[in-house]
């Protein structure tokens, strides 16, 4: 026997087994990934806002500028003001909304949750050509103003509750249905009111769902891009700064300060957000009792009409789109036709900005899903590597924080520059893709975590032990658990890809506009009904998109209820 | 009493100077264990107490900070689990939810190149061997607990490895389900004579299933033994507090073979210590003796019942000395109390024999 009475060696380590290799260097590479396609970008922008045309240092000689500069502050201030009061009207509406889908027993709640979703499937400035064709010189409803115009702030903010309703609805529906039963019975059985019990119970129970819905608000309206673009006549904000500086002034360095400007809220927020959410404790404990709502007759009917009339809000905005985009020539000549999505009469791309997007948001999600998910893999089974592990998962939360115009302006300053040897990359589809699945890579990741983690945790060691190596439990067991999951990566990558304006708008080239891109250009040209007509193939598509994903779901559904069933 | 090194022919699993430590917390503490072939050893202990780390440690799943162990002569101090020779059972089990309870058992088979028909049999043969002929088509969601814990062994055992691990296997299941377990698990490992270590915080389990009990506490072992030198002949009163219940009577040595406990002075052996060092004594409740006690029985004592607590087979009574002294548990027989009429209130003698009677140092 080896050894006997030999003095113990310092501290021991596991000579790493070759699974373990494997999954280190992926984990590295993965890293790398991140370095090159966030944090190098960003560092790119950062330090042009720092440097004068010539590539001078000039430290924050940029920013004087910009602060001196009454017009560009006051953008500052309209972008401020704009988040704030949607966000005040957004998350009010929003809750009653998810109150009434949550806890009460009114019909047609399926219904009403997919209507709610619809804006998620449009590119965001769908609102805002919709409320022109409504409100705007030429609106059939214009009167409705008294001589105001929709144009400017009334507009953006209009447009942005519809935009932003389903995004604060998702995380408010999740916060109100994790209900402990017994908290109610205990305040009924107290004798407290209905207002009390509002105010004492469901309220703090919702309270960390409400904060988070207010930051994620907030975030999307200032850096939204294509509604005060297309619906903001001269009232400025940030977001159409940074496009004016870029594109229009080829002032580049003003154009990276706004974008730093940009990211300061953004970002705020963000932090904001993870130090309220690290103080949540966990709701709901193992032994809580689910909260099923009584009928309440009166209750059930106010909460239905309620959601009948914003469900019915949010669909007279798309019906508008749809039926604008099918109009001969407003408002004089009402009859329909299909003339307005013959594009190549409105836009010298015409129909390939649409195929461009789709090849777009195929590449976004397929790459995007296998990367992502691979990603979280590596992050939660590796052991041992913990600082590589901490800066991936650093790096996966940052693109959460970055407003998809910074990026893509990033971009443009970083694969532009002349050192780098990634510049062929620069106008073509990678780029484009390696953006998108960057942008969109936080809630990606966070989604292929939470699976993950609800894994038991032995999987792996199960398989060390009998010798079969990661790859196969990944792919036997960890792959199909988790399909869910999976499916869902793929169609939010798709449908993202599909519909953001503000990551690609620096990006494109003449080659591989996109679809949302076209939107922009036709409407900016005055053919607001090839516009509509565009947006609404974008709608068609998401949305078939979306009800594949359902029907895969189910399929999932039936083809593994045989062990879903009462899975621990 | 920590184990020192013996016969180093003979073992199968050799620990030495085994530590580990999260931080500045010592979860393991220059552990030395010696384990032989073929044998059944329960690690005991408090939650906390480093048995997990220990088994851990064995497996490769967390690496040791020092210390080195061997495997059937061979050092695999820095091997990775999937390098050393062990099948692990973990307390949930770990079965993939997806694949049938057949794919589960086989899954370490696949992937040694053998035939699919060779696979099935021996898949076959296993699920006979645990008692679950036949549902090999089931996936893990539609078996009981108890049936799970029965795949994960046989998935375990699978690949005829030479050491198998349990990580608190039974601990998941209900009462009845835990005492059927027991002994089939005790069975299946006396038939395969497959040396297992089982990580249990369950003294009762340690009792009934283990050739040897490792008791630990804050990260060293506390005792090596037999269940009956660990209960009967604990080292320390770590030990027996933990396993089973005791009496700890305060005192201190008052003549070499004699303790004084308040106003009790009783006869025992008080091995090498001093006279006047302060010492607990220690009684099981059970070992206390009521039948045939009359004054001239050693260490026979006058005791008034304070309270009685029916436990079922037995009665669990709060004795208090009459001439002063600690109170002490007892244990009776439902049998004895109904036949002495004994009812709270009451006097009686009675005796705690000598030879039963622990004696450790007080600090």
């Amino acid at each position: 026997m080896a050894g006997g009475a030999s003095p113990t060696r310092g501290a021991a380590r596991l000579r790493p087994a070759r699974d373990e290799l494997v999954m280190r260097g992926l984990l590295v590479l993965l890293g790398a990934w991140l370095f090159v396609a966030v944090a190098l970008p960003l560092w790119t922008l950062l330090s042009k806002s720092f440097h004068d045309f010539n590539g001078n240092f000039v430290g924050l000689a940029n920013y004087a500028r910009y602060v001196s500069t009454p017009s560009l502050l006051a953008s500052f201030w309209n972008s401020l003001a704009i988040a704030v009061v949607t966000t005040a009207i957004v998350i009010p509406l929003a809750f009653v909304y998810a109150y009434a889908l949550t806890r009460s027993c009114m019909r047609f709640k399926g219904l009403f949750q997919a209507l709610a979703l619809i804006p998620i499937l449009a590119p965001s400035l769908l609102a805002a050509i919709a409320l022109i064709y409504l409100f705007g010189n030429q609106g059939f409803l214009k009167s409705l103003l008294f001589g105001g115009t929709i144009y400017g702030a009334t507009g953006i903010v209009v447009a942005q509750v519809f935009y932003c309703f389903p995004h604060a609805l998702m995380i408010l529906v999740t916060a109100l249905s994790m209900a402990d039963a017994r908290l109610y019975e205990a305040a009924s059985a107290l004798g407290a009111s209905r207002t009390r019990t509002f105010l004492t119970v469901t309220l703090p129970g919702a309270k960390y769902g409400v904060v988070s819905a207010c930051f994620v608000v907030f975030t999307l309206v200032i850096t939204d891009f294509g509604i005060a673009k297309v619906i903001g006549g001269r009232f400025n904000v940030l977001a159409t700064d940074v496009y004016k500086q870029v594109v229009g002034q080829q002032n580049f360095e003003m154009g990276a300060v706004v974008g730093m400007v940009l990211l300061l809220p953004a970002v705020l927020a963000f932090v904001a957000d993870r130090i309220v959410q690290r103080r949540q404790v966990a709701v709901l404990s193992a032994r809580a009792v689910p909260l099923e709502p009584r009928p309440s007759a009166m209750r059930d009917w106010i909460l239905f009409a309620y959601c009948a009339v914003v469900a019915g809000l949010l669909l007279t905005i798309l019906v508008v789109a749809a039926w604008g985009s099918l109009i001969k020539f407003w408002p004089y000549n009402l009859s329909l036709t299909l003339a307005n999505y013959a594009f190549d009469k409105f836009d010298a791309s015409g129909w390939g900005a649409y195929f461009n997007s789709l090849q777009l948001a195929a590449w976004t999600a397929a790459i995007g899903t296998a990367v992502v998910f691979l990603g979280a893999y590596m992050v939660e089974k590796s052991r041992d590597f913990g600082a590589a592990r901490g800066v991936v998962q650093l790096l996966a939360m940052l693109p959460l924080a970055v407003p998809g115009l910074v990026l893509g302006l990033a971009y443009i300053f970083f694969f532009n520059a002349r050192w780098n040897p990634l510049g062929f990359l620069y106008a073509t589809m990678g780029i484009l893709v390696l953006n998108s699945v960057a942008h969109f890579y936080t809630v990606s990741h966070l989604t292929a975590a939470t699976a993950l983690k609800q894994l038991d945790a032995e999987f792996e060691s199960v398989g060390a032990s009998l010798k079969v190596p990661f790859w196969t439990t990944l792919w036997r067991v960890t792959i199909p658990v988790c399909s869910p999951a999976i499916l869902d990566i793929f169609v939010y990558l798709f449908v993202n890809a599909m519909t953001t304006v503000s990551a690609v708008i620096f990006l494109y080239s003449t080659n591989s506009k996109l679809a949302s891109i076209a939107v922009v250009n036709m409407d900016e040209a005055g053919f607001t009904a090839a516009a509509a007509a565009m947006a609404m193939t974008i709608v068609a598509t998401s949305a078939a998109v979306k009800l594949l994903h359902l029907a895969l779901g189910v399929l999932l559904e039936r083809t593994t209820h045989s062990w879903r069933r009462r899975v621990k | 009493m920590a184990q020192g090194a013996t016969a180093g022919s003979e073992s199968f699993l050799r620990i030495e100077r085994l530590t580990k430590r999260f931080g500045s917390f010592t979860a393991l503490d220059s552990v030395d264990l010696e384990i032989r072939p073929r044998e059944f050893v329960c690690f005991l202990g408090p939650s906390g107490c480093g048995k997990t780390t220990l088994l851990r440690a064995i497996a490769g799943l967390d690496a040791q900070s020092e210390g080195r162990i061997w495997q059937a002569g061979r050092e695999i101090s820095s091997l990775p689990p999937s390098e050393r020779d062990f099948g692990i059972v973990f307390q949930s089990y770990a079965l993939f939810p997806n694949l049938s309870v057949r794919d589960n058992v086989g899954y370490g088979l696949r992937s040694r190149g053998q035939g699919r028909a060779a696979i099935d049999a021996r898949v076959g043969e296993l699920l006979d061997l645990v008692g679950l002929p036949g549902s090999g088509a089931k996936y893990p969601s539609q078996l009981s607990g108890g049936q799970q814990q029965r795949v994960a062994l046989a998935r375990a055992l699978a690949t005829s490895p030479g050491l198998l691990l349990l990580d608190e296997p039974l601990s998941a299941l209900d009462a009845r389900v835990r005492a059927r377990l027991r002994h089939e698990v005790r069975g299946l490992q006396r038939r395969l004579s497959i040396t297992t270590i089982m990580v249990t915080h369950d003294q009762e389990e340690a009792l009934t299933m283990a050739d040897r009990i490792v008791v630990m506490n804050h990260g060293t072992i506390e005792q090596v033994g037999t269940p009956q030198e660990v209960y009967g002949r604990p080292a320390t009163p770590f030990v027996a507090d933990f396993v089973g219940t005791m009496n700890f009577l305060d005192g201190h040595v008052a003549a070499p073979g004699r303790v004084t406990l308040g106003g009790l002075s009783l006869a025992c052996d008080t091995g090498a210590l001093a006279q006047g060092q302060a010492v607990q004594a220690c009684l099981r409740p059970e070992d206390l003796r009521v039948r045939g006690v009359d004054p001239g029985t050693p260490n026979a004592i006058q005791v008034s019942i304070a309270e009685l607590e029916f436990l079922g087979a037995f009665v669990r009574a709060t004795l208090e000395p009459a001439g002063g002294g600690p109170r002490m548990l007892g244990d009776f027989s439902s049998n004895l109390v109904r036949d002495q009429g004994l009812a709270p209130g009451q006097s009686l003698s009675v005796a705690l024999p000598a030879d039963r009677l622990v004696v450790y140092a007080r600090s």
